[in-house]
């Protein structure tokens, strides 16, 4: 069984005068293990779509279920609970909260699902080791590069052991070097702990460590390659 | 880490804290310093009131009460006296003669309550014998003496040795007088009391009324402690129960005798509190602001917060420590400000003559003030500003549970 299902989603934001129709018929399956990259132009619905399997945002039309669990079905306090215990995020930038440290945002999430102390920082600590930053422990976001905030943001959505993550253009603020350190951390992290990890992106770079690439396109999905062997 | 997040997040803007916990500082510095002066003032008219007019208890026969009438006396007086010196409490007790009369002198008059004192006795319990400012006080050997006021000298246009004539009604209601001569002139805080008190030896206007120089109308009890004041009338009650369900005597407190004095000791309290309402009122519309700035400025992250799944509960306490902590803190650092000014005021003193010395007097008033705040003002302080604090964070609060994340973290920083 799939852990994501999406089965004929429409979006439409209502908000402007004119409707925006951002996802017009989506039909998408998440296997566990997957490295999705999910790629289009601007606007053409990447964010949109990954709001709605990150339980951020609800379809106008259509269900999506995880796992069993369809989401429609969750009240916005279940929904809460469900994204505390089930999805990792990783955004664009500025994810972390500035006034915690490295170690402590890495926490934060066990911190909520109530883990006793000392496992949650020996996970923390474990993460921040296998991100590379564990001499950064102790340093907040601001005295961190972006890289090496991103890479507390991955070491943060992978503490609590999420059914998958969902990363929204991890990349779109770093140099190349720091892009492809953070992609090799998170193929690394795919590899070792079996971490389903989907992500949107403009990036080549990160196309092409991708093991499937879903093209969006004016909110549908016109694309659809899975490269074995990756 | 609520909490630490919470706290952490008052030093991001270290300016906009630092300027609304000083508004909130400068706040309760006002309120609680004015509540200093306000009960210095009312505390010091109260133990001069205490000291140099009424005493902290006095006993009178019940009809002396409705008509100051001379003939009404307390049966047994000296025997009563010498049962109230007994208690561990009391620190003096004087025995008394007191009437209304006339004290004229050759150009002019005025009503006036003389007294009938012992002068052994009546210094131990009154300190008027402190506030002579020409002559000597009473002695018990110059008999036909007299000592009056300063306000009251003046307005008779008498001095020292000069003879005021003392005109009152004896105990059958026969107008006599007599003619005393003016041995000492007191000034106390007090005008209005300089100006109508006039003290003459008790045996003297005994014999004027002709009584017996044993009986007495007023009996005067000082305590080594005015808080106990209340637990001694209690005490009295008890120990003279048929004498009070005789209608022989009654006893009353400082604040029966004078009720003016006790709703102003309860008006001025009544202010403070009325004032730091007020100012936390003003401060809490201060505080809204704030906090809706700092929601404001941190969309994004409070996005981030709810995507990562911090639930509604949460985030909203999470707004109301950090308004909380924000104004505990303006309120300690005013408190602990407060309490070394008014610590200073209450030794030293405020000295209010530079503006109004003789204003002052004539109310009642003394012109160095010894601040004194009551525990329970900075209890009510704590308690108030951690109420506002609440209350201020509602609005702050709510508008951070309206955030929806998938939009507020598309939020541009
Ligand atoms: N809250 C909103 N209200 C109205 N329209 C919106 C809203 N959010 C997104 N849109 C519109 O929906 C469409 C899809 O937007 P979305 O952000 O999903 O695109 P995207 O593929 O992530 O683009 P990008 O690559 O620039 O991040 C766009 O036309 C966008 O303008
Ligand atoms: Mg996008």
């Amino acid at each position: 069984m799939s852990i994501i299902e999406v089965k004929n989603i429409y979006k439409v934001y209502n908000e402007t005068k004119v409707p925006v129709n951002a996802l017009n018929g989506v039909d998408l399956k998440i296997e566990e293990g997957e490295f999705t990259a999910i790629v289009g132009p601007s606007g053409s619905g990447k964010t949109t779509l990954l709001n709605i399997l990150g339980g951020l945002d609800l379809p106008s039309k259509g269900d999506i279920f995880i796992e069993e669990t369809n989401l429609k079905d969750l009240s916005s306090r279940q929904l809460t609970d469900f994204r505390l215990h089930n999805i990792g995020f990783v955004f664009q930038s500025y994810n972390l909260i500035p006034v915690l440290t490295a170690k402590e945002n890495t926490e934060f999430i066990l911190q909520l699902q109530k883990v006793p102390k000392k496992e949650r920082i020996q996970k923390a600590m474990e993460l921040l080791e296998a991100v590379g930053i564990a001499d950064k422990a102790d340093h907040r976001p601001g005295q961190l590069s972006g890289g090496q905030q991103q890479r507390v943001a991955v070491a943060r959505a992978l503490a609590s052991q999420p059914r998958f993550i969902i990363a929204d253009e991890p990349t779109a603020n770093l140099d190349s070097r720091s892009t492809n350190d953070l992609l090799e951390i998170m193929a690394e992290m795919n590899r070792k702990y079996h971490s389903t990890f989907i992500f949107a992106t403009h990036d080549q770079r990160v196309m092409d460590k991708a093991h499937r690439i879903v093209t969006i396109d004016d909110g549908k999905i016109i694309g659809d390659e899975t490269f074995k062997g990756r | 880490m609520l909490a630490a997040i919470a706290w952490r997040n008052l030093w991001r803007n270290k300016l906009r804290s630092a300027v609304i916990i000083t508004a909130i500082a400068i706040g309760i510095i006002g309120t609680v310093v004015t509540d200093g002066f306000m009960s210095g003032m009312t505390d010091q008219r109260v133990n001069a009131a205490i000291a140099n007019e009424v005493s902290n208890i006095q006993i009178h026969n019940p009809a002396f009460l409705l008509n100051e009438e001379i003939k009404y006396t307390i049966p047994q007086a000296q025997k009563t006296g010498n049962t109230i010196r007994k208690n561990q409490d009391v620190k003096a007790v004087s025995l008394r003669l007191k009437c209304q009369a006339m004290a004229s002198s050759a150009i002019a008059g005025a009503g006036v309550t003389v007294y009938g004192i012992r002068p052994d006795d009546e210094k131990q319990v009154s300190a008027l014998h402190e506030h002579i400012i020409k002559g000597n006080y009473l002695s018990g050997k110059q008999r036909f003496s007299a000592i009056i006021g300063q306000k009251l000298a003046k307005k008779l246009d008498l001095g020292m040795d000069d003879k005021v004539i003392v005109t009152l009604a004896d105990t059958t209601g026969t107008i006599t007088s007599g003619a005393f001569q003016i041995v000492g002139i007191f000034k106390t805080s007090n005008d209005m009391f300089d100006e109508s008190h006039v003290f003459i030896l008790k045996s003297d206007m005994a014999k004027l009324m002709g009584f017996s120089s044993a009986s007495s109308n007023e009996i005067a009890i000082l305590l080594n402690n005015n808080h106990s004041t209340r637990s001694v009338v209690r005490e009295l009650n008890k120990t003279f129960k048929k004498e009070i369900a005789a209608h022989q005597i009654v006893i009353q407190s400082w604040d029966q005798i004078l009720p003016i004095l006790k709703s102003l000791v309860e008006i001025m309290d009544y202010f403070s509190y009325l004032f730091l309402l007020i100012i936390l009122v003003a401060l809490a519309f201060a505080i809204i602001n704030t906090m809706l700035m700092a929601v404001m400025e941190r969309t994004r992250e409070i996005g981030i917060l709810m995507a990562l799944g911090l639930s509604k509960r949460k985030i909203f306490s999470l707004i109301v420590l950090e308004t909380v902590f924000l104004s505990i803190t303006g309120a300690l650092v005013g408190i602990l400000i407060s309490i070394s000014i008014v610590y200073h005021y209450s030794i030293y003193g405020f000295d209010l003559s530079f503006v109004a010395a003789g204003g002052l007097n004539s109310i009642g008033y003394s012109s160095t003030i010894f601040f004194r705040v009551s525990n329970n003002f900075y209890l009510a302080t704590a308690i108030m500003v951690i109420l506002i604090a609440v209350l201020s964070s509602i609005s702050p609060a709510l508008k951070a549970l309206k955030l929806q994340p998938a939009k507020a973290i598309r939020e541009d920083i």
